[in-house]
């Protein structure tokens, strides 16, 4: 919200510092044209018709004021559709309309007596004007109703006319200000007719462009929640789940059952809240140690024996966690599933890209039947490995044994 | 006629072990003799001529590279296999520049560890995972590494390469030959090539393993 507020303090009028904290919001009701004046009155906590002639004042000065509340209208968000009604009296109607009514004279006005630019033109600017205004405050009208997928539509045939008439209205505007430039050459005329369209689609294009990026971070901010979701989730199922799984196997040895349980929760509360738990990349350590120590790990909870070679070795990033990550879940699949008492792990790193092979002699498996609720090879491995951009390919033959291949490109380093 | 074996480890435990399992395998190998010294290996070696001896990488005085290093100018007919509960790439790289014609852990299975023997025997040689990863390694390109002066000893072909990482990721001879569509006999030819390069090359990699070992 910074550089509306800029424009504001270089053109003068309200140049009254804003505190930073709330966020200016554009009222939704009680409102004359894009509720900019009525939002940065309960902004700045003084009567809405002081600034409502701040606006009109600026417009007198070559239009600075019709300028800044165009930029107001697009930069500051509208209130939330919960916000209270606003009663506004027949009287502060016709003061802002007549205001409104006022400033856009003004401009045209001051623009026409200038001699820079002739009656017509001014004129025609003034008509495009008005024009952007109706098919603006209609995508307004529209986002409250929250018609999806179309920008201005859900308004019924009124809306649709105001929003055609809007419309219409600039492109006479742009007709009226072209007609007055006739006496130009075809060369310059042409691109003058070119830019004056291309203006023309931008000012009443806005509120679709604003949608689109507002829309955008929205989805972005919910991808980020699903994606942390889906990380959570991952990890409880390899630590949490694993083990209450062990400990229903355990179930007639308490001292098996307290030790598992121990262990878990050990490793439970450093996933939360040691430096190198949960949402935090650790201090950078070597792929080979990680990857041993999660042999390690699969060794002792389930008594086989892992063979792990690493060729190479650089230091991990969150892509490279990630892989190792699934090569431990892979790991710990053999070591429940094979039936065999020895898993080969082999790690390569090359300049472009790190690939972990798990391979287990034992039964194998026919992916086709592995039941939907098993959360192991398609959260844990597969949706780890493609939400860090890496691939997983699985070979496995019924009684032939299983190989995991996880592949993760490199993050560039910034040399 | 049966694979004739001498064993070289320092505890003795470790030697009756493994004679229990190698008798308890076939009847192709025989287990001919023991020691549990630098000495008593290289006399024993002297005296017996074993076919194959398999050989402990730590010990007292000097280790396998010690046994190798004296008893193999003498006797160039015996071949040596390195055994080792160590997984440093500068214990495993030194024995195998002293000559000896493979390298397994000690948590190998018998029957593994029979195959293994016979292989060698056989003149070809015998990698773990963890050797195809360290060859792999000490034979990598990277960026700001030793130029190269013998590029038939000091670089890997790509089908080396393959047969190595295959190796490394715990596949069997029969099975790296079927998954790169060549004969049993034709991995083998690679995996030797690679140990005499593995064994001859100067590249600073290997030199600097078998260096601290004080081998070079």
């Amino acid at each position: 919200m910074t550089e509306p507020e800029a424009e504001i303090d270089r053109s003068g009028p309200t140049s009254v510092a804003l505190p930073g904290d709330a966020r200016l919001q554009r009222r939704r009701t009680g409102r004359a044209l894009g509720g900019v004046a009525g939002g940065l009155a309960d902004h700045l906590g003084m009567p809405v018709l002081w600034v409502r002639m701040a606006f009109t004042i600026g417009a007198a000065l070559g239009g600075a004021g019709v300028l800044a509340y165009g930029l107001f209208w697009i930069f500051a968000p509208q209130q939330p559709a919960d916000a209270p009604t606003r009663e506004v009296s027949g009287r502060e109607r016709q003061q802002a309309i007549g205001l409104l009514a006022l400033g856009l004279g003004l401009t045209i006005g001051a623009w026409g007596l200038s001699s820079a630019v002739n009656g017509w033109v001014a004129g025609g600017i003034g008509v495009t004007l008005v024009g952007a205004a109706l098919v603006w405050r209609e995508a307004d009208q529209s986002q409250r109703r929250r018609a999806k997928g179309a920008v201005l539509g859900g308004g019924g045939p009124a809306a649709v006319v105001r929003v055609l008439s809007g419309s219409a209205l600039v492109a006479a505007g742009i007709a009226i200000f072209l007609l007055t430039s006739m006496g130009l050459g075809q060369v310059q005329f042409t691109l003058l007719a070119v830019v004056a369209a291309l203006v023309g689609v931008a000012l009443l294009t806005v509120p679709w462009w604003l949608r689109l990026v507002r829309d955008l971070g929205e989805e972005r901010r919910a991808r980020i929640r699903t994606e942390e979701r889906a990380e959570i989730a991952a990890h409880l199922h390899d630590s949490v789940l694993q083990t209450l799984a062990l400990i229903q196997k355990q179930a007639e040895s308490p001292r098996e059952v307290l030790r598992l349980a121990r262990g878990q929760e050990r490793q439970l509360r450093t996933w939360l809240y040691s430096p190198s738990g949960y949402g935090k990349v650790a201090e950078a350590e070597a792929l080979s140690d990680v990857l041993a120590r999660a042999a390690g790990e699969v060794e002792d909870t389930f008594a086989i024996s892992v063979q792990s070679v690493v060729v190479g070795d650089c230091l991990l990033d969150e892509g490279l966690h990630a892989v190792v990550s699934a090569a431990r879940e892979a790991m710990v699949n053999a070591a429940k599933h094979a039936g065999v008492g020895e898993v080969s792990v082999y790690a390569e790193v090359e300049p472009e890209q790190v690939t972990v092979f798990v391979r287990d002699r034992g039964k194998g498996f026919d992916p086709d039947t592995v039941p939907e609720d098993r959360h192991g090879l398609a959260d844990s491995i597969h949706g780890r490995m493609e939400r860090n951009g890496g691939r997983v390919r699985l070979r496995t033959t019924p009684g032939e044994g299983t190989e995991v291949e996880l592949q993760m490109p490199r993050a560039k380093v910034v040399t | 006629m049966s694979v004739r074996v001498f064993l070289v480890d320092d505890h003795s435990m470790f030697r009756a072990g493994v004679r229990a399992e190698l008798d308890s395998v076939d009847g192709e190998i025989e287990v001919v003799g023991e020691a549990g010294s630098v000495g008593e290996a290289v006399a024993g070696i002297g005296h017996l001529k074993p076919d194959v001896v398999l050989l402990d990488v730590h010990m007292p005085d000097g280790g396998g590279a010690e046994v190798l290093r004296q008893a193999r100018p003498k006797f160039p007919e015996v071949v040596f296999l390195a055994l080792s509960v160590s997984d440093a790439a500068e214990d495993v790289i030194a024995v195998i520049r002293a000559g000896a014609r493979g390298y397994v852990t000690k948590t190998i299975s018998a029957a593994e560890l029979g195959k293994a023997i016979i292989r060698v025997s056989e003149g070809d040689a015998v990698f773990s995972p963890r050797l195809a990863g360290f060859v792999l390694d000490a034979f990598a390109d990277r960026p700001g590494a030793a130029p190269i002066s013998d590029p038939e000893l000091d670089l890997l072909t790509p089908r080396e390469r393959d047969v190595l990482r295959l190796l490394a990721r715990g596949y069997a001879y029969k099975e790296i030959a079927s998954e790169l569509f060549i004969s049993v006999k034709t991995v083998e030819t690679h995996v030797s090539s690679v140990l005499r390069k593995t064994q001859l090359s100067n590249r600073y990699e290997l030199s600097r393993w078998a260096s601290d070992r004080r081998l070079v």
